[in-house]
């Protein structure tokens, strides 16, 4: 097996041995890059020789006989709307095409502490939204499935990047599924982590009560060695929360004996696909072999998640955005203004895309006077609601059960002018992100040849149980490790 | 339940400090429409007792010490500006005469 198929524990491992160097792993991954990104598209930017620079680092200190962190010399890539001191970060926007960000996000402070080499930054959805990557203002990422699909969104490009060998582990970032339908329609893990266990410090904001920055794996052991780095609290995120960090390795016994499974009806109703619900039904039927009870779940409110989470994101983007103004970075108008208002109204036009435009506007108009109560109040209202259902079926189960997407990866330009057909891919995903708990996606077979993902999803901060069901499901399963048919 | 006019469009537009051409202002008018399509759905369900929910993990009060902590250098702040002057950021004129 060549040395970027490698998980990211089988590579520390190698390292840990000193039979391989990260400057020989770092070096491999880029010879892979090279070899196969015209076909994927998965990088806005690759940071070789820093990465290079960061591996010797990593090297060396391990010569010296130092103690290091368990993921130290395995490198990764950065989803590019997480900003990287120094090097450019875009938010797939042309409005930040020369930004270079003067900090580091916590999380990636967090990566460099941990020994991990920066590969590059991921293409994505313009300012994480869509589902897709089709909304980057840059370049259409490819699945490495099928080049003609798209890897989905707003992850595409963290997801593609591991789907394809070409990082041995990403971040994204999961606002309404953006990392959990991405791994999903690309065959690999994503989890959402439970809204505040990691630091949103540095992340450029799409939807602040929503966003969660999270790991894109190869395998369940992967995400919860880089769970493990990137979770905490953080003094500079006053909505991370302040709880013990759990020992996620730890918790990959292999043994989901006991625990009680609820599969939610209304996530697996006429939207999914045949080959989907036949993937998800011999999955359930592998964890209830493996002793996990699954019975059926009735979230009733979940139906509504799709109209809240269509008002409650765009409301809070139209605030997040307006800081895009040209005043202090980012693109600026070069043409005529009247006057400072003509160069923020000319400016934003001209940096933002069409996806961005229009969310910006929708959420002006239900925060508006005259509309805010009638539509976000009672959108957060109804929050509420899908929150509760979800706190009444934690009291009758450990964990709940879904698709992750409700059909595989579709063909690239499909629903570029559906929009409703574009957003129903994250109808099983959304109703996490506004009910703030932690969802994991896990491969779970094929239909005609495309990758289908198994959700489950845990009460808050219990990622732990999430990781050990996932583990277990996953090494029973046997779709771990498989690659795609690239060239 | 009112449509969503052009002129709504523009004023929203204009609060959001976006240009709009008059073939966006339609395109925009006809998704906001749809947005009272979505509230239609949720005009279904009672909420009259129900408490808002901003934040879906509690979380109140965070508060840090207010002691004086040291932030960015000038020149990273100043770095990405489009148009500086000394210490300062350029922009076309704010003050009247």
């Amino acid at each position: 097996m060549a040395l970027h198929e490698l998980t990211a524990h089988e590579l520390a491992d190698l390292l840990a041995r000193k039979e391989v160097s990260s400057v020989e792993a770092t070096e491999s991954q880029f010879a892979r890059i090279e070899a196969i990104e015209e076909q994927v598209d998965a990088y806005l930017l690759l940071t070789k020789e820093l990465a290079l620079e960061q591996a010797r680092r990593v090297d060396q200190a391990r010569a010296r006989g130092e103690a290091l962190p368990p993921l130290a010399g395995v490198p990764y890539a950065l989803k590019d709307v997480i900003c990287s001191n120094g090097v450019r970060t875009t938010c797939g926007s042309r409005i930040l095409a020369d930004f270079v960000p003067p900090y580091d996000a916590t999380v990636v402070e967090r990566c460099r502490q941990a020994g991990l080499p920066l590969l590059g930054k991921t293409n994505m959805d313009e300012f994480a939204m869509g589902s897709s990557t089709e909304n980057s203002a840059f370049k259409v990422t490819r699945n490495p499935w099928d080049l003609e699909r798209i890897p989905g969104g707003s992850s595409g490009g963290s997801a593609a990047a591991v789907a394809a060998d070409e990082a041995f582990l990403a971040l994204g970032t999961d606002t309404g599924g953006s990392i959990r339908q991405p791994a999903s329609v690309c065959g690999i893990v994503g989890l959402k982590p439970t809204y505040g266990r990691v630091s949103r410090y540095g992340l450029v904001a799409y939807a602040s009560s929503l966003d969660q920055i999270g790991p894109l794996t190869k395998d369940v052991r992967d995400c919860a060695l880089l769970l493990q780095v990137i979770a905490g609290t953080d003094p500079r995120d006053s909505t991370a929360a302040d709880l013990p960090v759990a020992d996620y390795v730890g918790s990959l016994t292999g043994d989901p004996r006991g625990l009680r499974a609820g599969v939610v009806k209304e996530l697996m109703g006429e939207g999914t696909e045949p080959g989907v619900r036949e993937c998800v039904e011999e999955a359930i039927d592998v964890l209830s072999g493996l002793g996990v009870e699954c019975e059926e779940a009735d979230l009733p409110h979940c139906e509504y998640a799709l109209p809240v989470y269509y008002i409650i994101a765009p409301a809070e983007c139209s605030s997040n955005l307006a800081r895009y103004d040209g005043v202090r970075y980012g693109h600026r108008t070069d043409g005529p203004v009247d006057d400072y208002e003509d160069m923020f109204a000319k400016t934003r036009a001209e940096g933002f895309g069409p996806e961005v435009r229009l969310r910006i506007t929708k959420g002006t108009y239900v925060l508006s006077k005259g509309y805010y109560d009638a539509y976000y109040l009672k959108a957060l209202k109804v929050r509420t609601l899908i929150r509760r259902d979800f706190d009444r079926a934690f009291e009758r189960f450990d964990l709940l059960l879904s698709p992750t997407s409700p059909t595989v990866a579709f063909r690239i330009g499909e629903r570029v002018d559906d929009p409703l057909a574009m957003k129903m891919a994250d109808i099983c995903t959304i109703p996490v992100n506004l009910a703030g708990i932690p969802a994991l996606s896990v491969p779970c077979g094929y239909s005609d040849g495309l990758p289908v993902g198994l959700q489950m999803m845990g009460r808050p901060f219990a990622e732990e149980t999430l990781l050990r069901v996932g583990y277990a499901y996953e090494q029973q399963a046997g779709f771990v490790g498989a690659k795609p048919p690239l060239g | 339940m009112e449509r969503v006019t052009r002129d709504d469009v523009a004023h929203v537009a204009e609060l959001a400090h976006l240009a709009v051409s008059e073939e966006e202002l339609e395109r925009l008018r006809r998704e906001l429409n749809r947005i009272l399509d979505h509230f239609a759905e949720l005009q279904k369900l009672d909420t009259r007792d129900v408490e808002p929910t901003s934040h879906a993990i509690p979380m109140v009060n965070v508060f840090r010490e207010d002691a004086r902590q040291d932030s960015l250098p000038l020149e990273a702040v100043l770095q990405n500006a489009p148009d500086r002057a000394e210490e300062f950021f350029r922009v076309p004129r704010i003050v009247e005469g």
